[in-house]
């Protein structure tokens, strides 16, 4: 299936020059592995980094470097070409990476209504998770006061406005207050990262936030 | 082989260093890189010592991960960028950073030339379009890529010529994806 919700410019950027939260980096990552359109577009903004580089004013490394690091390469066997992970799973390897497996090694816990969510071990200022929706139920209705990405791992879900199958990326500002639903035939799986907690309209989500850091 | 306008071809010394494990190749590389490398550092916040044993261990990834430089995709100056912004990140954040796959997909056919004469003169094109900018303009892009841009600040319109990069790298994706099928 082609890809048809890729990441803004925005996002590519700031995660070429390295000022995305941990959680950020690890949505874009794993959209990046699966798509060679946003691959692509991550390396011009690389290039300008190396164009950069280029024209810097050079600051003069200490007398003995050179030789320093002669003698540090030395000892510093070179890695050689290894065949590509073959995932038979749905996880891209830096997201299998964070899970320490695929699915199977997922550890879930159920917020209700069939819905079941992981915390990834991440850096505070953003919060990682993945999110297991079964086929035809709907993720319980959520604004949110920062940016939310949402990556399709597996099977599909639709909002009010649009519709994400696997590889695509919705990104929701606090604008958006959607209620997402995964769509029939195959239970929907997730990646998620907010950088901030996400607020509940309903009372008992609402309750519920604060055990279940959603 | 594809050179720069200086007359150096950084790519080549490159697959020296990939291909012959050539000291020579490498210790060129790092007189014109590693103090390049110190500067980015220092204009991201780092103080001249951290800066200059960072620039070191860039210099070793360098070495260390040679196979993984595809001068069809990437010039020297860009691959060297993400080794570095790549330190940065380690040493003054303490972040974890997901990097994506790799797209390292067993023996290389030989890369066409063209491309790599392509890939190799864009940073230098890039530079000159840089240079082009309205001086604002550039100090903002200099600021996102030196680190002092937080996320939500930095805009997404650089002004560059982007698309041309964007689908060049395209094409070799798919021809890369091809030859694996």
């Amino acid at each position: 299936m082609k890809i048809r919700h890729h990441l803004s410019d925005q996002l590519l950027m700031a995660y070429s020059v390295g000022q995305l939260p941990e959680a950020f980096n690890l949505v874009v990552a794993t959209h990046v592995s699966m798509c060679d359109e946003c691959r692509a577009r991550l390396a011009s903004f690389d290039a300008v980094g190396g164009a950069l580089i280029e024209e810097i004013d050079e600051i003069a490394m200490g007398e003995a470097a050179l030789e320093a690091a002669l003698a540090r390469i030395d000892g510093l066997p070179q890695a050689t070409r290894t065949e590509p992970l073959k995932t038979a799973g749905i996880f891209p390897a830096p997201l299998a990476d964070y899970v320490g497996g695929d699915l199977s090694a997922v550890r879930w816990r159920r917020i209700g209504g069939g819905v079941k969510q992981a915390i990834l071990p991440t850096g505070r200022s953003a919060t990682a998770r993945l999110l297991y929706i079964p086929a035809g139920v709907a993720v319980p209705d959520h604004g949110h006061r920062g940016m939310e990405l949402t990556l399709v791992l597996q099977g599909a879900f639709a909002d009010e406005n649009d519709r994400f199958d696997r590889g695509d990326i919705e990104i929701a500002d606090e604008e958006v207050e959607h209620t997402p639903v995964a769509l029939a035939g195959e239970d929907c799986i997730c990646l998620a990262a907010t950088d901030a907690p996400l607020r509940f309209r309903g009372l008992v989500p609402r309750l519920a936030q604060p055990l279940f850091r959603i | 082989m594809a050179q720069a306008e200086d007359g150096t071809d950084w790519a080549g010394l490159m697959l020296r260093v990939r291909d012959c494990q050539d000291r020579a190749a490498f210790a060129a590389l790092f007189r014109h890189f590693a103090p390049r490398v110190k500067a980015f550092l220092m204009k991201s916040g780092a103080g001249a010592a951290l800066a200059e044993e960072c620039a070191q261990d860039v210099m070793a990834v360098l070495w260390q991960k040679a196979h993984l430089f595809d001068p069809a995709r990437a010039s020297v100056a860009t691959w060297v960028f993400t080794i570095a912004r790549n330190k940065r990140i380690d040493a003054l954040r303490k972040d974890r950073r997901a990097e994506p796959e790799e797209l390292d997909w067993g023996p290389e056919p030989e890369p066409d030339q063209a491309e790599v004469m392509e890939a190799q003169q864009e940073t230098e094109r890039l530079g000159r379009a840089l240079a082009a900018l309205p001086e604002k303009q550039r100090a903002l892009i200099e600021r996102a890529f030196f680190g002092e841009l937080s996320h939500s600040e930095i805009a997404a319109e650089t002004g560059l010529p982007l698309g041309t990069i964007k689908s060049r790298i395209r094409l070799a994706l798919e021809k890369l994806r091809q030859q694996m099928t």
